[in-house]
């Protein structure tokens, strides 16, 4: 038996499927003081890493030349929700470098025609 | 009822609270287990219950006969009990024995990790890594005077052995019960590597 199977894990409904390439809108619940609120967090995503309950994705967004890069728990109960603004075409599955690219550089193809993956997720 | 049981390590995970905090938990095997013998003051001088664990079909002859009418399992263990009045031979206990929230302490063999040096072992700092040092970095120093008092005190701490030591965890919070597939899961880290036998007791 393996630990992780032990724990059970729900599926967020409102966290479709996306991969590395795409691009996110990533709706996260935060605490100020006593108020809650949901922040929301746009960019790419860069990697997708571990195993449920543990599974992480980062985004990476270049704001005023900074880049920022945060990782979400996909399992957590904090995530309001995840919407899929665009997919990408990538061939990698850890897209660091696009650290070492700016601007025009960093762009990354639209997957214009459904794939596999958004196909199955509309039915 | 008796305090404890004996269980399998499955592993370390991960829990969510609904509040989004993270708690790392050890995954246990517990039970079922069963009582095989109970020690009662008047023949054995104390009171205790004795458990078997993982069912076996080949035993030695000498175990099998202690263990003929309840089953034979490889470990056998015993536990302390608040009274021996609810509980006889051939009892079932269960993973339901403990309740979420509920504090335990876990018993375990810790990994060996053979002839270790002090740093490893007992936390020493090590020498200095430059200013002309050689063969200094992991010495473990003095180790005591002169000729007073002409020899090394008994306990000092050296490099030898390490681990495979009987280690006890005290009060790791019970997260979640599972009587369905046998699982406890308890707050924090448990000794031992995956598939160790342990032993889970309530706190006193």
């Amino acid at each position: 038996m393996e630990a992780h199977s032990a724990i059970s894990v729900t599926a967020n409904p409102q966290v479709p499927e996306f991969g590395p390439g795409d691009t996110v809108r990533v709706n996260f619940r935060i605490r100020e003081g006593e108020r809650e609120r949901v922040q929301a967090f746009q960019g790419v995503v860069i990697k997708k890493q571990g195993r449920a309950p543990g599974t992480t994705f980062t985004v990476r967004r270049v704001t005023y030349n900074i880049g920022i890069e945060r990782t979400f728990p996909i399992y957590s109960p904090l995530l309001e929700s995840v919407e899929v603004v665009r997919r990408g075409i990538v061939r990698r599955a850890k897209l660091y470098y696009l650290r070492g690219l700016s601007g025009r550089a960093a762009r990354i193809k639209e997957r214009r025609q459904p794939g596999r993956r958004s196909q199955a997720s509309s039915q | 009822m008796i305090r404890g049981m004996l269980g399998k390590k499955i592993g370390m995970s991960q829990v969510f609270l609904p509040d989004g905090r993270v708690v790392p938990v050890t995954v246990i095997e517990a039970g079922p287990c069963t009582v095989t013998q109970l020690r009662t003051s008047d023949r054995d001088g104390y009171e205790a219950a004795q458990l078997g664990f993982t069912q076996v079909k080949r035993l030695n002859k000498p175990l099998r006969g202690h263990l003929g009418r309840t089953g034979l399992f490889r470990h056998l263990r015993e536990l302390s009990t608040d009274t021996l009045d609810d509980l006889h031979v051939g009892q079932q206990v269960n993973v339901d024995l403990f309740q979420v929230g509920e504090k335990v302490d876990v018993i375990g063999t810790s990994k060996g990790r053979g002839f270790q040096g002090t740093i490893k072992r007992h936390g020493f700092s090590g020498g200095p890594r430059t200013h002309g040092q050689s063969d200094r970095a992991r010495a473990p120093g003095s180790i005591g005077g002169t000729t007073t008092p002409g020899r090394v005190f008994k306990g000092k701490k050296m490099a030898g052995h390490m681990g495979n030591t009987r280690i006890t965890v005290k009060n790791l919070e019970v997260v979640e019960v599972d009587p369905e597939r046998n699982l406890l899961l308890v707050k924090g880290g448990v000794p031992g590597a995956p598939n160790s036998l342990l032993t889970i007791r309530k706190t006193r």
